[in-house]
Formats: structure tokens, C-alpha cells, sequence
């Protein structure tokens, strides 16, 4: 201040000088400019300076305040309240905070490389003023909210937790058309087969005690490389080396995505897909997914026609496309990937270089006639390394060994870096021994693993036909489904308006007067409305006919309605 | 007439030095501002345009080429530098065994317990197939460990688990079921909590040395950095507050942002157990810089000295601080030596952290047949006192044994009351007393004494020559075997 003193009254005299001299010679015309004063100079030091910084203040406070929306909840309380008490002593906006961490806030200034200075300061008092609750990191704050817990997919399970159905014990409650468990099939094969004895033997405590490879012991991989084999009907083998175990389909998703795309990297999704996906792919490892539109004109398949325009337009985005990922058998539509449409993915993967994840979780319940299941191993079992190296296939053997609470998956994959990276990972998310132990004495037995399969292939095929005819006799299609536990319901004549609101409607009625789950079409991005995922492997034949019955109510509610 | 000349005053200099300069900053903060808005978030460098184009031509000339893997996939790939794994990769290849391969590496770099294996076989093959197939009725019901069961593991676990973790710390403590969350394992419990309370970027601040392992657990995936708080041999290796302070003013001068405190307790690798008083300082230094505290305290079981344990739970729930900031970390991998079993839990008082982890867990958790096998176990009392004295007691005979022989060869160790390892000064072995000098003194062990110990370096220790060398998977005849061969080595690097 001392240091402008001077200047003041030096520019104070010399406008004195010169207004006064400028009135007198032009007394007719004056032009007047907005804030001539202070553009010229003219309206002193003081002016000149807080007009400029009170406006900026003003600015500061309006973003901060917008920018508190994408926070969490709590923060933006304390935001709001802080920046209120300092906007009214907004000369000195720090002192009203007694906080001594504040004097070190100035190292934060670097992590908003940018911000102009003053700002990132303001945003920094806030987050130190002492006393507050401390605050999760940012990024989780989508995991507690974004979560989709609001998603009828979740809505749905929980009220089954709340109320399930049991033709004995509560036949009022909620039947389970949701979730993808095999809780009905072939379950009691599996005990009869393994008597106490085999599963005991393996369990011995130095076995399963001490610290094992956690990518699964070799013994396992040997099993599981067996089993893989033997779903795909032997047209292709497996090699044990390739195999890394993880607990469950969703980590050996996520850990795939992390090895395969950088943070801001997308995969392109062709809808409709499995709802997982929101999670798997994007929640920790920050990769993005692009979903591929597939239409019912086309029996949702995808075309690459499609995929090269979305391939496109994300690239014009300034996104960087890592890969693709399909399932196969299709979750939820249940369609089985043909020949030509591998070998030209393949080719769409290779002139755009980028990876394949093959999610085959369904493969060993394949359970059409008309279809024949090819696994992508067998597609680039000929091919060069330079083509096996971007296939990577997700395997399940809680979908198909109807076994989900073993949690334990596989990631099989051709390329060298992805597997040493996915190795070390798993202690991330490992297979414990007793669960190895348990998975080695139950698949290890070939003609046990053989015998399962068929039953298993004959039971889903036996109940899909039986639920497929009882939804066309109330006048309700279905795409034809080949494999997986799901059938793809095409309610479209149902819904009240076609729309995703329409779709959701109908989704309650089914829940709260049907008081059957299933998953609408939304959740599995499906783009046009009025499509339902019904999961039918939870389905005892007897079953069925009280499945019909609630749906033909809804049915009618909706008719008389319309 | 007079012409008017937009900021003529300006411009003529005329305004004086300070309008001069100060209208100018404001336009171009203005623009500066209006230009941030627009852009896309600066926290997706993706999608600025340079490095789009940049990939993009990158991918258009690699297109017949391989395909590449992320970026940061490839330093997960390669092959760790650490001593520690290097020593762990080692022993795989040449065992020590006592009959078939005298010759081979004796593995003291892992902290994993054979003591009371006896113990634990007679329960196993006494229970181990009731208590995954118990039920209800009686009759074996395989659907209820063939389904879905909620992530965070089932209730029964988490109540038993409540109940054993408040027994080994003494029963001074009661813990919530409702906070826990159970994951497979320590490893995945450390991953998920680093995702939870920090953001990439962000910074812990650890005492040293520390368990080599936390580099991997936490920097793999979450991109969270460690700050090395350095102890000394001096204290004895506990952490002070006022290095604590001082690492974090340096830390936020260089610009990152800390979110916690990470320590364990009893230490790994020294052993010692933070007093009553250090964790009250460290509670209070932390609510203080509002940061989180994250206690592992995964060896509290594994206690053999005279100090007593004392978990950070209990100093949380005297409502002197603010608990939220409070989280724990436990495993049975040490206290109950079955590592196999990856069964490891969360434990906090933040609602939303606990939040998190549940929703988490669907990457991570526990398999439902290991569930019903541990709550089978840990509800099992009898057992688990007979077993948690015998645990005590063993370790604490195998400890006095095997630094009775280093003291022979005098060779010290630092003060511990737990875990299953020592710390052990081999700064009178070293040839320099720098870190090149422990590398050498490392190398020599594992390829001459075929010794497997963890240097300090591994652990970000400050101060050269101490390694960290695990004795409860040693038998006691193993222990002389050991000594001798520590005993040749210092005798060469003598003369």
C-alpha cells in the first residue's frame, strides 16, 4: 500500500489537470464511456483494482458453487457454508478460519495445475477447515451412489431377498427370473458322484493351509482346461498354461480390462449385454463402455457396419478404442456367435488393432439343437501369434458348474504380458485353496465331467421349451436362445407406451402384482423398449405353469387397462 | 473535440503501473476461466485433443503390428526388482528340505506359521467336512454353499469373527459386526480400502520399514503413492509424531495431497507394538490434519512378548476422537496360520467406506464353502483358546531360541512382542554401511549361506543392514542348520 501511495496522488493531480483543462475547451459534446474512469485510469488506484477483483471474487464464488454439484453431498454442505461466511469478509476470505493447517495448503496448489492461483486456494480453505468429517476419496463416491442401486436389476434382487418364493413355504412370494443361478440342475449328480470321502481327501490341512500360487495350482488348471474342453464339445483344446483363476466372472473381468485399456480408454459393448458390465469394466479401473446398439430387426445381431461406426465416432471423440467385448453365448439374448461372425471380428479387431474379450461364461449350457457352439479359441487356434494375442476369453465355472457361491472363474488368454500382468493380480482377488481343493475332486473325473455336461444341456433345453411354449400361448415371443440360462421375452405388445418408461411400468406390474423378477431391457441397455431378460435355469418344470399364471395376470391388467 | 481512444490510459501508461498491469491479469483470468469451463475435466487427459490424434496416429501406423497392452499393465508385468520377491522367486527354485534337499535355500523371507499345524489338522479332520455341509435339518443341503450369498460374507461369519477378534486382543474391545466387511484375504482387504479413501494420485504416509508387500496391495491398481516416514534404530523403529508432522508438510509442499496414515501393528518387519500412547498421538495427529488412519493389524494375535497389544479400535471407541476416520485391517492367514484360506476382513467406523467395500467385494470375496468352514472354526472356543496358547506359546520359544543363536554369533536384533519374524542388525557383516553394501550382504546369504532373509532395502529401511527374518516355518532342528551357515558366512566376509 505504502508503495502506491505516491501514485495515486501523482495520477489524482494529473487528472485534476486535465479534466479540468478538457471541460473548458470542449463544452458541447461528451462522450460517455461505461467505466471511463476506471479503463482510463482515471478513476483512481482503488477503484481501478476492486471493481476487477470483486467481479472475480463473484465469478470464483459462482463456480465454486456450481461445482459442487458433482461432489458428494456433505462436502457440498460444508462448501456452501464456508464460501457464505468468507463471502462476507471477502477482503481477506482466510482469516475467518482457524485452522493452522492452512499456512501448508499452499503445497496443494500443484494437484490443480491450471487453476489460476487464488482460486485453487479458496477451493483448498473448505476441505482443511478443521473439525469437519473426513471424506472418502472422490472416485468411491460412484461406488456408494452410482452404483445403480436404483437399477431395477437391483431393486429386483432385493426384493427377492426379502420375499422369495417357495411352492411350499410361501407361494405368494417373489419367483426369481433374475438372477443367473443353475440351482435346480444337476446339483444332487454332483453329490452322489462325490461322496464325502473324495472331497475329504482332498482337504487334507497342509493342502489347503499354506500359501499356493493364488493365479489356481496346476492341478486345477489341469481340471478346468479339461472341463473347458470337454464344453466345447473337444473341438478345441485347452492348454493349463494359459489359465489364470480369479474369484469369480466379475474380477476376471475387471482385471482384463485394467491389463487391456488405460484409464480414459473405451470398449466397445454391443447391446444388449450383461448389466455387469456397468461395474465389472468401469467402477476401479476408469475404462469407459461404448455400447454398440444391436436391433431386433436384425435378431440383435451385431453388425460391423455398426461397429466400425461407433469405432468412428468414438475415435472422432478423442477416445481411445482398446477393445471389444461379446459374449458367447449371448447374455442376455442367449444367441450363439456363428462362424463368419468371429472370423469377421476378428478381422474388424485386427485392421483396427484391438483387443477381443470373449466373455463365454455360458459355454458348457449350450442347450439348442439348431446351433453349434465355437468357442474364439478354436477361431485362432490356426491363426498367427500376432492374432491370438488380442483374443482373451472369460470363463465361469459357477455359471456352468451351477455352482456360483465357489466363486471362481478363468481368464484364458494367448498373450504373454496379459497373463504375467493377471498373475501377479489375483492376489487382488485369488481362489482360496479349499475352494481349489473342492473344484480339483469335483471336475477331475472325466467321465463324471462328461456325464454332467449332457445332463446339465438336457435339463436347461427341456425347461427353455417348456417356458417358451407357455409364453406364446399368452401371445408373448421369444428370440431363439441356444445357450445360457436366459430367454429373451419380447413384451412389446404389453407395454402402455413404447418407451423406457413404458418398460418400467411393466417391469413393476410383473414384480408387484406378477410378483415375478425379471430384468428389463433397460438395464441391459437394451435400445428398444419392451424386452425382457427371463432367467429360467432357477425353474423346476412344476414350475412352470405357475409362472404363466402370474405373468397372464399381468397380462390382463394390462388389456384392461389399454 | 476530443477522440476517445478505448483504454487510452493504459496504453499512454498513464494509469499508473498497477491499473496498468492489474486490468489486463483480470481480462485474461477471465478468459483463462472461461476457456477451463469449456474444455472437457482435466482429470481425462484422453480426451484433449493433441494426445487423441497422437494415439491415434499411433494406432493407425501400429495397425498390422501387435496389439499392445495399457500402459499400465506393463510394469505389472515385468518382473519385480525387489529384493523380496527376487529372494521369494529364489527359494521356489531350490527348496530346503531336511531329508531330500540339504543344500537348498532355507526360506526365512515369509511370514507364514507351521507351528500349530498339529493343532489345526486334528480340528480339520475332526470338523472340516461337517462344517461345509452342516444345515438346518441336519441333512447335507448343498445349496446352501453352492449360492449366491451376499458379498461381505455371511452374518454368522461376521459375528464370529466379531467375537475372535475382540478374544485375541484381550477382550478389551468389542467389535460391530455391522462395520466389517469380509474380502479374500489381507491383500484384496489393503487394495480396496486404499481405492476407498484415496484418489489416484493421492498419498498415504507409512512409517519404515515397512512389509515390502503394500507396494503391490496399493500402488498396482489404485495409483496411490506411500510416503516413507523414516524411523531409526535409535527409537527402536517407532514412529514419532514429529516425523509424522514433518513428512507431511513435505509432502504438501511438494504438492500431494495425503489421505491417511498406514501402519501395522505389532510392526512388520520389526515386531514392536505401538504403545497406548502412540496410538492416542497418532489418532489425534490425524484428526488433527483430518486424515485417515489405517491400522494393519493382521499379526494381533501373534503376540509373545510382555507388552501388551492394544488395537486401534479400542482407542477409537473411547469418544475422544472422531471414529470415522478410524479403519482396520485383519486376516487369519498369521494368527491362525492358514494363509490358503485368504480370509481377511475390513473393519471401520465410515459408513460409506464400509459402503464401498460391500459393493467391492463382488471383485474379491470370500467363497461360501470356506465361509461355513470358518465359521465353524472360529466358533469353535474351545479350540480357539487351546489353539491361540499354544500359538503364543510356541512362538514365543522359537523366537527366544533363534535369537539366543544369532546372539552367539553376535550377531542382535532389534527389540519385538510379535509377529513371526525378527529384526535383525547385520550392520557388523556389512562390507559398506550403505545400501550397495546390504545388496551384497543379501546376495551372499541367499547364494552362499543359501540363506533367504529380507533385506532392509525391500522394506525402506533408512539405515543399511537390517533384515527381517521370518523362524516360525523353521523346525527347531532347522535352527542350528541356520546358524552355522550365518556363522560361515560371517567368518569369510571376516577375512
Amino acid at each position: 500500500m505504502t508503495r502506491t501511495e505516491p501514485n495515486r496522488s501523482r495520477s489524482s493531480n494529473s487528472n485534476s489537470g486535465d479534466g479540468g483543462s478538457g471541460g473548458g475547451r470542449t463544452t458541447g459534446m461528451r462522450v460517455i464511456v461505461p467505466l471511463q474512469g476506471v479503463v482510463q485510469g482515471r478513476g483512481g488506484l482503488f477503484l481501478g483494482s476492486v471493481i476487477p477483483c470483486a467481479f472475480f471474487y463473484f465469478l470464483q464464488f459462482y463456480l465454486k458453487r456450481n461445482r459442487k454439484n458433482d461432489d458428494s453431498d456433505n462436502s457440498g454442505e460444508r462448501n456452501s457454508s464456508s464460501s457464505s461466511s468468507s463471502s462476507s469478509s471477502s477482503s481477506s476470505p482466510n482469516s475467518g478460519l482457524p485452522d493452522p493447517t492452512r499456512s501448508q495448503s499452499a503445497g496443494h496448489l500443484t494437484e490443480l495445475t491450471g487453476l489460476p492461483r487464488s482460486l485453487s486456494r479458496i477451493l483448498l480453505s473448505p476441505r482443511n477447515s478443521g473439525g469437519g468429517a473426513v471424506s472418502v476419496s472422490g472416485r468411491v463416491n460412484c461406488v456408494i451412489k452410482g452404483g445403480g442401486d436404483s437399477s431395477p436389476y437391483y431393486v429386483g434382487q432385493k426384493r427377492v431377498e426379502e420375499d422369495p418364493y417357495n411352492d411350499l413355504g410361501n407361494p405368494d412370494g417373489v419367483i426369481q427370473l433374475g438372477l443367473a443361478q443353475n440351482n435346480k440342475l444337476s446339483l444332487d449328480d454332483w453329490v452322489l458322484e462325490n461322496p464325502k470321502e473324495a472331497i475329504s481327501e482332498g482337504l487334507s490341512i497342509s493342502g489347503i493351509a499354506s500359501y499356493e500360487p493364488s493365479d489356481g495350482l496346476l492341478e486345477l488348471k489341469m481340471a478346468v482346461a479339461g472341463f473347458m474342453t470337454e464344453a466345447t464339445k473337444n473341438s478345441v483344446s485347452f492348454d493349463p498354461s494359459q489359465l489364470v483363476l480369479t474369484s469369480g466372472a466379475s474380477s476376471a473381468i475387471e482385471i482384463l480390462s485394467f491389463c487391456l485399456a488405460d484409464s480414459g480408454n473405451a470398449f466397445l459393448v454391443p447391446t444388449p449385454c450383461s448389466p455387469g458390465y456397468d461395474r465389472d469394466v468401469k467402477w476401479r479401473t476408469g475404462v469407459d463402455v461404448i455400447h454398440v446398439p444391436c436391433r431386433s430387426a436384425d435378431n440383435f445381431n451385431m453388425s460391423m457396419v455398426v461397429l466400425d461406426r461407433a469405432f468412428y465416432q468414438a475415435k472422432k471423440r478423442g477416445v481411445r478404442i482398446r477393445g471389444i467385448i461379446i459374449s458367447n453365448p449371448s447374455n442376455p439374448t442367449g444367441s450363439l456367435l456363428s462362424r463368419e461372425n468371429l472370423y469377421a471380428l476378428l478381422d474388424f479387431a485386427r485392421e483396427r488393432n484391438i483387443h477381443i474379450i470373449s466373455n463365454e461364461v455360458f459355454a458348457g449350457s449350450v442347450h439348442g439343437e439348431e446351433d453349434e457352439f465355437v468357442s474364439m479359441a478354436e477361431i485362432v487356434d490356426t491363426e498367427e501369434n500376432i492374432d491370438r494375442e488380442r483374443v482373451h476369453i472369460v470363463y465361469d465355472l459357477s455359471k456352468d458348474f451351477s455352482f456360483p457361491g465357489l466363486r471362481s472363474a478363468a481368464i484364458y488368454s494367448f498373450n504373454e504380458n496379459v497373463l504375467s500382468a493377471s498373475r501377479k493380480l489375483t492376489t487382488l482377488s485369488p481362489v482360496s485353496s479349499p475352494t481349489q481343493h473342492l473344484l480339483i475332486s469335483a471336475i477331475s473325473n472325466p467321465k463324471f465331467v462328461h456325464r454332467f455336461v449332457k445332463t446339465n444341456r438336457q435339463r436347461l433345453q427341456s425347461i427353455y421349451t417348456e417356458l417358451v411354449k407357455g409364453l406364446k400361448e399368452l401371445g408373448i415371443e421369444c428370440t431363439r436362445s441356444n445357450g445360457g440360462f436366459y430367454c429373451w421375452a419380447d413384451m412389446r405388445g404389453l407395454i402402455s407406451s413404447y418407451s423406457e418408461k413404458g418398460e418400467i411400468e411393466l417391469w413393476n406390474k410383473l414384480l408387484n402384482i406378477g410378483k415375478i423378477n425379471v430384468i428389463p431391457g433397460s438395464c441391459c441397455h437394451c435400445i428398444e423398449p419392451g424386452w425382457f431378460r427371463i432367467c429360467f435355469s432357477n425353474l423346476s418344470e412344476s414350475d412352470v405353469p405357475v409362472v404363466m399364471n402370474r405373468i397372464r395376470k399381468v397380462c390382463e391388467t394390462c388389456k384392461s387397462q389399454n | 473535440m476530443r477522440l476517445i481512444v478505448p483504454l487510452r490510459g493504459v496504453i499512454q501508461g498513464r494509469g499508473g503501473l498497477f491499473v496498468g498491469s492489474l486490468i489486463p491479469c483480470c481480462l485474461f483470468y477471465f478468459l483463462q476461466l472461461y476457456l477451463k469451463r469449456r474444455r472437457p475435466p482435466p482429470s481425462d487427459p484422453t480426451e484433449l485433443p493433441r494426445t487423441s490424434s497422437l494415439s491415434n496416429l499411433f494406432s493407425r501406423g501400429n495397425s498390422i503390428g501387435r496389439v499392445r497392452v495399457s500402459s499400465r499393465a506393463v510394469p505389472v508385468a515385468k518382473p519385480s526388482d525387489s529384493p523380496y520377491y527376487i529372494g521369494l522367486e529364489r527359494v521356489k527354485t531350490d527348496p530346503y528340505d531336511r531329508i531330500t534337499n540339504t543344500d537348498g535355500i532355507m526360506q526365512l523371507g515369509l511370514a507364514e506359521s507351521t507351528l500349530c499345524f498339529d493343532l489345526l489338522q486334528r480340528w480339520m479332520s475332526e470338523n472340516l467336512m461337517d462344517s461345509i455341509m452342516q444345515s438346518d435339518d441336519g441333512e447335507f443341503d448343498i445349496s446352501s454353499i453352492a449360492m449366491y450369498k451376499p458379498f461381505e460374507g455371511l452374518l454368522e461369519l461376521r459375528v464370529a469373527f466379531a467375537d475372535f477378534m475382540s478374544r485375541i486382543m484381550g477382550g478389551n474391545v468389542s467389535f460391530d459386526p455391522s462395520n466389517m466387511v469380509i474380502t479374500a484375504g489381507g491383500t484384496p482387504a489393503m487394495e480396496v480400502l486404499a481405492f476407498c479413501l484415496a484418489d489416484h494420485g493421492n498419498a498415504f504416509l507409512i512409517p519404515t520399514p515397512y512389509y515390502p508387500g503394500f507396494d503391490r496391495d496399493i500402488k498396482f491398481r489404485t495409483g496411490v503413492e506411500l510416503i516413507p516416514v523414516h524411523c531409526r534404530s535409535s527409537d527402536n523403529f517407532t514412529v514419532t509424531v514429529s516425523a509424522l508432522e514433518q513428512a507431511l508438510n513435505q509432502a504438501r509442499k511438494r504438492g500431494s495431497k495425503v489421505s491417511g496414515i498406514l501402519f501395522s501393528n505389532p510392526s512388520n518387519p520389526v515386531g514392536n507394538i505401538l504403545s497406548r500412547e502412540t496410538l492416542h498421538d497418532i489418532l489425534r495427529f490425524a484428526q488433527e490434519k483430518n486424515i485417515h488412519v489405517i491400522s494393519d493389524e493382521i499379526f494381533a494375535g501373534s503376540v509373545y512378548g510382555d507388552k501388551e497389544f492394544v488395537s486401534m479400535a479400542e482407542i477409537a471407541e473411547l469418544g475422544e476422537f472422531d471414529k470415522s476416520r478410524v479403519h482396520i485391517i485383519y486376516g487369519l492367514s498369521k494368527d491362525l496360520s492358514i494363509p490358503g484360506f485368504r480370509a481377511g476382513l475390513i473393519y471401520s467406523f465410515h459408513e460409506d467406506v464400509v459402503n464401498a467395500a460391500k459393493k467391492l467385494m463382488r471383485f474379491s470375496s470370500m467363497s461360501v464353502p470356506v465361509q461355513r468352514i470358518l465359521i465353524s472354526l472360529l466358533s469353535d472356543v474351545r479350540f480357539i483358546e487351546e489353539y491361540m496358547k499354544a500359538h503364543k506359546q510356541r512362538i514365543r520359544d522359537k523366537h527366544i531360541r533363534f535369537v539366543e543363536g544369532l546372539k552367539q554369533l553376535g550377531i542382535p536384533c532389534a527389540e519385538s512382542g510379535g509377529g513371526l519374524y525378527c529384526w535383525v542388525d547385520m550392520r557388523s557383516l556389512l562390507t559398506s554401511y550403505s545400501e550397495k553394501g546390504e545388496l551384497e550382504l543379501f546376495e551372499k546369504l541367499l547364494t552362499v549361506a543359501k540363506i533367504n532373509a529380507t533385506p532392509g532395502t525391500a522394506c525402506y529401511c533408512i539405515e543399511p543392514g537390517w533384515f527381517r527374518c521370518c523362524f516360525t516355518a523353521l523346525a527347531d532342528e532347522d535352527i542350528p542348520v541356520t546358524m552355522e551357515r550365518i556363522r560361515q558366512l560371517a567368518e569369510s566376509s571376516k577375512s
